[in-house]
């Protein structure tokens, strides 16, 4: 009994840290954000005093219906792209030899080490209409010499799945590693073809990984900014850039904190959903997974 | 009795190891046949063969008269219980018991009819809705058995199904494995690396060794009358003595004088080190001045305070007694013969308290009929090793990365499928 209240207290002493951490720079400033909402904007780009529904009822946008949908839309598509790309890439590199796998691993993570401003950037000089890619879908007379690659929708989404996608693979390959392939041959010996076995066994298997792949992408695709912004057009603005011009463009605060509460509230009730459904499921297995 | 299954000069290749080196053998209709040998043998890889997860690069695979070398896993009429059993973790037991019908898109009311039938053969009824993460080892081989015999394959494939399992349960589930195996009719291939397992389970066996059959066999002939020193020391204990054939047996004449006469071409005499002389059955005719192994199982051996009694064709050899290990029902001697230690098996078979047993550092006599001893040629240092050698861990299959060794491929066939009690 004494040594089961120690290890709690040892637990408890180990946790505090990432607790404070979380506390003071997630859980403070959201409940900050919501409550900026409530504030009247002072003329200075400050938050006044006094409490005013005002910047709610400034959410009553004819703008902001459909760019709220091209939001959750582009974040769907985008993080579906990724799932799609990411299966089977974690399937080869739970499958191929160790020292192999360590090299793709690498090369998944890469990027990384460039700036992630610095990899948009870049990928404006590739959809230059200047540019290789251009000129590459010009000779294949894919493109005509007015096509625009940059500024497009098209290319938000693109470089929105660039930019996603590893933190798609990673998850779905650490799911993958764990997985159990004799489960497939399995399958295949009770009469599936390698399809039906892929889509009977490896699927469920990894469907943890999946669920934390899709709310890896999903979440951050719904609060891109810098993307739209800098590949995008006036016809691929996303909540983030209305949020943007909300604090820098038009300075009120309120404002850009109501528009933000709403995209928090989008993220996080489904969230807080799919993490009840799955805590039924096995409360141990989603702990364990979560760390990914 | 019709054969349903057949591998003809089956091999398989992993770079420059052979695998599987131009296997054939045929496995009888009903029969429990089992590939025995030690891991990296080609046991596993000669079912997955058949199972279809790997192509052989020559020979054919003929199950039930149809060639189904090229044909994919699924279209095969042959099941697996896999190692450790890989049922599906994400489905209750009725659902992995039901997923070969499924897949065949069989009627809603035909799978639940066979489901339900295959839960009492089990007898796990009322464990239907079970995970299998929530049962027991011995349970999950049973589900596993279900959910390949719900498809009524017409081989079924077991590789290692006891090896995940602890002593106990090992030996109800081969008692249950035994039963099952009675109850359906339908034909085991059975894989293992448990000589114990085989011997009491199969009807015939196949030891194999460096991708090659050693020798095929009902178990008592395996046991009795192994073939080769590798197989003599992988299936039981055994003792090999080193020696060298020196001709048919001499007896000085009953009637005096030293003339040795010649009295039995049966048998022949052996030089062994610094032991005397001993005899030994000399059925496959090996000439004189060969080196040999003489193998003579510790159960053969008497051991004995006083010398025993001279008899025609008994060896006699003296030494001291160096361990005693009491196992209840029998006890192991080891004892040292000049450089040989020497392993006996005494069975109790009734226990006299008054008697006064061999103990540590006495001197002792073990004697054996020439009858009782092989000759068989020396196997080399590589197989020792594998003999010596523990089995991997489970589900690991160390199949892939075999010893490479061009043993010359030994095929006996067994002319009698009967079964022979192994006592």
């Amino acid at each position: 009994m004494k040594g089961q209240t120690r290890r709690r207290l040892s637990e408890w002493v180990a946790t505090l840290p990432s607790f404070v951490w979380l506390l003071l720079l997630f859980l403070l400033p959201t409940l900050l954000v919501f409550a900026v909402t409530f504030r009247p904007a002072d003329p200075y780009g400050g938050i006044g005093s006094g409490w005013t529904l005002a910047s709610l009822l400034t959410l009553v946008n004819a703008h902001y219906p459909a760019i709220i949908w091209r939001t959750i839309w582009l974040s769907l598509v985008a993080t579906t792209l990724c799932i799609l790309l990411a299966t089977p890439m974690g399937y080869y590199m739970a499958r191929i030899n160790p020292a192999r796998r360590r090299l793709v691993l690498l090369l998944v993570i890469l990027p990384f080490w460039t700036s992630f401003l610095v990899r948009i950037f870049a990928w404006k000089v590739l959809l230059h209409p200047e540019g290789f890619i251009k000129h590459l879908l010009m000779f294949l007379g894919l493109a005509g010499q007015d096509t625009s690659l940059l500024y497009t929708t098209q290319a938000v989404l693109l470089v929105m799945v660039y930019t996603e996608l590893p933190f798609a693979i990673l998850p779905i390959y650490a799911a993958a590693e764990k997985f159990d392939f004799r489960l497939i041959e399995a399958a295949q010996d009770l009469g599936a073809t390698s399809l039906k076995a892929f889509v009977s066994t490896f699927l469920p298997g990894i469907r943890v990984g999946l669920m934390t792949a899709f709310l890896m992408v999903f979440i951050p695709s719904l609060g891109s900014y810098v993307i739209p912004d800098i590949v995008g057009g006036p016809t691929s603005e996303m909540i983030g850039n209305k949020i943007a011009q909300r604090t820098f463009v038009d300075r009120n605060l309120p404002n850009a904190a109501a528009l933000s509460a709403v995209l928090a509230l989008a993220v996080l009730v489904p969230m807080i959903a799919i993490l009840t459904l799955r805590r039924k499921e096995s409360p141990r297995d989603v702990l364990i997974e979560e760390g990914v | 009795m019709s054969e349903i299954l057949e591998f003809v000069d089956v091999s398989k290749h992993y770079g420059a190891i052979k695998a599987v080196d131009h296997v054939s053998l045929s496995v009888k209709q009903g029969e429990f046949f089992s590939l025995l040998g030690p891991s990296g043998c080609g046991k596993t890889t000669l079912l997955r063969i058949l199972a279809g997860f790997e192509q052989p690069d020559t020979g054919r695979v003929i199950l039930g008269g149809q060639d189904v070398t090229d044909l994919p896993p699924y279209e095969r009429k042959v099941n697996t219980i896999f190692q450790s059993y890989a049922l599906f973790p994400h489905l209750s037991l009725w659902e992995n018991i039901a997923f070969g019908l499924k897949v065949a898109k069989r009627p809603k009311k035909e799978i639940k009819e066979e489901v339900d039938k295959m839960l009492a053969l089990i007898q796990m009824e009322d464990q239907a809705w079970k995970k299998p993460d929530q049962i027991s080892g011995g349970q999950k081989q049973r589900v596993a058995i279900a959910r390949a015999l719900i498809n009524k394959p017409r081989v079924l494939l077991l590789d290692e199904p006891l090896a995940a399992l602890d002593l106990k349960l090992r030996q109800r589930m081969l008692i249950e494995l035994d039963l099952f195996h009675d109850e359906v009719g339908i034909t085991f291939l059975y894989v293992t690396h448990d000589q114990g397992e085989a011997m009491s389970l199969s009807d015939r066996i196949a030891v194999m060794s460096h991708g090659s059959i050693e020798q095929l066999g009902t178990p008592a002939e395996i046991y009795e009358a192994p073939r080769t020193s590798f197989v003599a020391a992988f299936i039981g204990d055994t003792n090999f003595f080193d020696g060298i054939v020196a001709g048919p047996l001499q007896k000085h004449s009953p009637f005096g004088g030293t003339r040795p006469v010649p009295v039995d071409k049966e048998y022949s005499r052996l030089i062994i080190g610094d032991l005397p002389d001993l005899e030994c059955y000399n059925d496959k005719q090996i000439k004189e001045g060969e080196r040999i192994f003489l193998s003579v199982r510790p159960e053969k051996l008497r051991i004995s305070r006083e010398p025993p009694k001279t008899a025609p064709h008994l060896n006699v050899i003296e030494g001291t007694v160096e361990d005693v290990i009491y196992l209840g029902a029998q006890t192991k001697y080891w004892v040292k013969v000049g450089a040989y230690r020497i392993s006996v098996i005494q069975q109790h078979s009734r226990f006299l308290l008054d008697e006064i047993p061999i103990k540590w550092q006495e001197h002792v006599w073990l004697s054996w009929h020439a009858d009782d001893g092989f000759m068989l040629e020396k196997y080399d240092e590589q197989d020792e090793n594998l003999i010596l050698t523990p089995p991997e861990e489970v589900g690991e299959t160390m199949e892939d990365v075999p010893i490479a060794v061009a043993a010359s491929e030994e095929e006996y066939r067994g002319d009698s499928a009967a079964e022979v009690p192994v006592s």
